[in-house]
């Protein structure tokens, strides 16, 4: 069967890409792109390691087919540092060693800035919830918390 | 050796982790993100069978498709003699490892490998998979261990002769072990108070996020490169080698970046397979496992039954303990029943005790190791029948384990005597920690329980290049799981006297630095630490040699002191200090490169004892129980890098709040496993928890320079009794089941309220 052609843009930059009917967008991003930041430990939307931006929305790339992104704007792990300076979560996090293995911590990044973009001051709470996609094995989730609390008490200040 | 220093400038501080960046950026290459040019894609044929006899596969028509490349089963494999080796932590039986990665004779649980596909495609792959055709004979099954055990039973394994016992027929009783220390009987008549209990916990898995995955290329002249997620890259060279035939000299193993392993990734399923594909095809193969295949075919831990029968004297005394532990192995015998043994009463000193436990083999995936294997299944009865004793006797159940904590002195019921030990400290900690004290509302409780596990030393191997800027790269072998590389270089950088952060540290292939032992028994920053230190040592040494040399002095007439060579006394002569940094720049001059190196097999760590407090909240309408607090409170030695220490002790609660409260294989009556995903299968989300706040205890280990002990399994032991006493002290019902699901709950609920009307 004939491949699809996709235009979108990825992190800022136009992207064109082919890709099966049956390939998620997560199979795109790794796959065709060599974007592996986005993790695949479910490919059923249970874990949340492949959570990407697409069109401001946050979403599970295993659930997303890589046919429907046409036109679609998606962020993605890769796109969050700005050149060399991180994210203040990306810096807040390995100060606060809000990681452990690593491998849930770019789909918890993405989920975290999401939630910041909407509520600059959540509490204990809203950021368990927001976060309640994102599986972690390692931390126990207490330093995660507590790095996106921070952060967003960084921000507040700074704005 | 003296752990008494304590004015440290790296050690105990809270440093940015060497690879960081790149885990916060996705730049960090973890087992599924490596590629290579004309890689092809291998897939795995699974039994849909608890328990069958393979008559005949046919790969023919799957061969034929166009787009697959190759096609192996257990014919492409040789068969392995049937002995037990030492590997480890653990024994290794090749004649069950060749099975398990692909059965021979049998399949022995669903999800149990039988051929495997290499393809140009995964799409191909997964299409020829579905054109080969096994003709099975479905024989019956068993899944649950004390059914296993049972006369009637159907059999795994004819030829299996039960080890530490005689058994009168076929049997799936693989071992008995047995560990005695004076007279139960006797204690038993000293107890004023007896009790007897039976408990029962499921098998759960490690649940790391990232599934097993490997890229294999074996070239032409037989020399084999393979890139996987892995606990250990010496083990799978190892493991490889022994099950292809191949020489360990032609197997070289880079680990990637691992993504959670907890006991799960010290074992290789589909790296022999992706080998043997690349070899046959010769071009490099990529295999990964989807998340089914990791619950249905990648080692759980044991479910177990127990009973325990505890006696004590009205003061609190305990005098005897009789346990028997009965342990699920899966399909091969290896169950960590010995551990689970040997910890189960560790942190108590008791006079009496005498526990048995059996190693039972049943149709289910051959467990894995899983964060103190065997010691959390245990301590979940131990600390249960412990609780009720205190109850019984009226006695605060941190009172009862402070009348019969272990210290420096005691002799464990599994032999050692114990030198110097935290057990007393983290229980006299927790009384005083204002958790303890702290007031209750309604329908909710208070739990306590300890727990102990050995940690390990082992084979350890470390570079230091000291490099010519005055910089040094740390060599090691140990995949870093959870920050190691941090506290490997705060160690170096302690040693050396120079910046942290001029301390590179690396892990090394399996061609690039000597044997290491594999990431696990919370031994990489003891001993692979260790190895560091001396490395780093010998590096010093040669530093001095050099600044004698060109101060023409002898070398014992110098010292090296906060990154500086200094004459010893004004004896050896006046000069000025040499930094590390000007050595390394006339390295050249005076000898040629500074490589420090050492390599042992660390002995000497220290255990590690861990006593966790937590208050629970049970919602008499539905059974669900909610963690409110949780404190965990820890001798950790010295922590090196306070952070990941922290880590360890909140993950390894996380995890046993998942193993109390959620997680269970759940078979189906074919012996099927029916939630072999994270939607059924529900670890705890952030939602489910509260923060875990971690107690550090320092009591240094006296067999390590900086006083080390491993931190990271212990946290793993104690979860599951203290959310089962706390469920009690909030209800009045005792859970003896794991996991304390809402319906168990609830129907427990039910019981004690028609008991209650019924009074």
């Amino acid at each position: 069967m004939a491949k699809h052609h996709v235009a979108v843009s990825i992190n800022g930059e136009p992207v064109e890409y082919l890709c099966s009917t049956r390939q998620t967008l997560l199979d795109v991003l790794r796959d065709e792109l060599n974007l592996t930041g986005s993790k695949e430990g479910c490919a059923s939307g249970d874990c949340g390691a492949c959570s990407v931006m697409v069109d401001g929305r946050l979403v599970c790339s295993c659930l997303v087919m890589g046919a429907e992104c046409d036109g679609k704007t998606i962020d993605t792990i890769e796109g969050m540092a700005d050149g060399e300076k991180l994210h203040p979560l990306q810096q807040k996090f390995l100060e606060e060693a809000a990681l452990q293995c690593g491998i849930c911590t770019p789909g918890v990044l993405v989920a975290a800035k999401a939630l910041l973009e909407r509520n600059n001051n959540p509490t204990e709470t809203q950021v368990r919830y927001w976060l309640a996609g994102n599986l972690c094995r390692c931390t126990g989730y207490d330093k995660i918390v507590r790095a996106v609390m921070m952060t967003a008490a960084d921000m507040r200040g700074g704005a | 050796m003296s752990a008494g220093k304590t004015d440290y400038k790296w050690v105990g501080t809270r440093t940015i982790r060497p690879d960081g960046h790149d885990k916060v950026t996705g730049r960090a290459k973890f087992g599924s993100d490596f590629t290579l040019s004309g890689m092809i894609h291998g897939r795995v044929l699974r039994s849909p069978h608890a328990h069958a006899l393979i008559k005949s596969i046919d790969t023919s028509a799957a061969e034929a498709l166009a787009g697959v490349k190759a096609v192996i089963t257990s014919k492409d494999f040789k068969d392995q003699p049937s002995e037990m080796i030492p590997a480890g932590e653990a024994m290794v039986n090749y004649k069950d490892m060749t099975r398990n990665v692909m059965a021979r004779e049998k399949v022995l649980y669903d999800g149990h490998a039988l051929a495997a596909v290499a393809a140009t495609t995964v799409e191909i792959a997964e299409a020829a998979l579905e054109l080969i055709k096994v003709d099975y004979q479905v024989l019956p099954h068993v899944i649950d261990v004390d059914e296993a055990m049972a006369d009637n039973a159907p059999i795994l394994h004819d030829d299996l002769v039960p080890v530490g016992m005689d058994a009168k027929g076929p049997t799936n009783i693989a071992k008995r072990v047995e560990f005695t220390l004076g007279e139960v009987a006797k204690g038993f008549e000293q107890a004023d108070v007896i009790i007897e209990r039976s408990y029962t916990t499921a098998a759960v898995h490690q649940g790391y996020i990232e599934p097993h995955a490997v890229v294999a290329s074996v070239s032409e002249d037989g020399q084999a490169q393979i890139w996987c997620c892995t606990q250990g890259q010496f083990m799978v060279r190892t493991f490889v080698g022994q099950l292809l035939g191949m020489a360990t000299s032609a197997i070289r193993v880079t680990p990637s970046e691992i993504g959670g392993g907890f006991g799960g990734k010290t074992v290789v399923y589909l790296e022999p397979l992706a080998t043997l594909l690349s070899s046959k095809v010769g071009k490099p193969v990529k295999m990964i496992m989807s998340r089914e295949e990791v619950f249905r075919a990648s080692g759980p831990t044991s479910a177990s039954t127990m009973t325990y029968k505890i006696g004590a004297t009205k003061a609190g005394k305990i005098t005897a303990v009789d346990a028997t532990l009965r342990l699920l192995a899966g399909a091969f015998p290896g169950s960590p029943v010995q551990p689970a043994a040997m910890c189960a009463v560790a942190p108590y000193d008791i006079e009496n005790v005498h526990i048995v436990g059996y190693d039972v083999v049943a149709n289910r995936p051959k467990v894995a190791a899983y964060r103190a294997p065997g010691a959390p299944i245990s301590a979940f009865g131990a600390e249960s029948a412990l609780d009720e004793l205190a109850k019984e006797l009226g006695i605060d159940p941190l009172k009862m384990r402070q009348l019969n904590a272990a210290k420096a002195g005691t002799k464990a019921a599994y032999g050692p005597t114990f030198r110097n030990i935290g057990y007393q400290e983290t229980l006299d900690a927790a009384e005083a920690h204002d958790h303890y004290k702290a007031p209750l509302g309604p329908n909710q409780g208070r739990g306590v329980a300890s727990g102990f596990w050995f940690n390990i030393g082992g084979e350890s191997s470390a570079t230091v290049n000291i490099n010519e800027d005055g910089t040094a790269v740390v060599i090691s072998g140990n995949p870093d799981i959870g920050g190691s590389r941090a506290s490997l270089a705060m160690m170096a950088a302690e040693e050396l006297g120079i910046d942290y952060n001029d301390v590179r540290p690396i892990i090394g292939d399996t061609a690039s630095i000597g044997y290491n032992f594999l990431t696990g028994g919370s031994r990489v920053t003891f001993a692979t630490g260790l190895a560091v230190i001396e490395a780093a040592r010998d590096a010093v040494r040669q530093l001095c040699e050099r600044a004698a040399k060109i101060w023409e002095v002898d070398a014992e007439g110098v010292i090296w002191d906060d990154g500086h060579a200094k004459p010893a006394s004004s004896n050896v002569g006046e000069f000025d200090p040499l930094s590390l940094a000007q050595l390394a720049a006339q390295a050249a001059k005076t000898g040629g490169p500074i490589c420090g190196h050492n390599a042992q097999n660390v002995q000497g760590a220290g255990p590690g004892f861990a006593t966790h407090i937590c208050d629970v909240e049970v919602d008499p309408e539905t059974g669900h129980v909610a963690v409110l607090r949780y404190t965990s409170i820890q001798d950790v030695g010295r922590a090196i890098h306070p952070s990941y220490v922290e880590g360890q002790i909140q993950g390894g609660a996380a995890q046993g709040i998942g193993w109390a409260l959620n997680e269970e294989y759940i078979y189906n009556a074919k012996g099927k496993l029916d939630n072999p995903g994270f939607l059924d299968y529900r670890i705890p989300v952030a939602s489910d928890l509260p923060m875990i706040e971690a107690v550090m205890i320092e009591v240094p280990n006296d067999r390590h320079p900086y006083g080390v002990r491993g931190v990271g399994e212990v946290p793993l032991v104690p979860p599951m009794a203290a959310v089962a006493n706390a469920i009690e002290n909030a209800t009045g019902v005792r859970m003896e089941n794991l996991p304390m699901s809402p319906p168990r709950v609830l129907a427990a609920l039910d019981a004690a309220r028609l008991r209650q009307a019924a009074e």
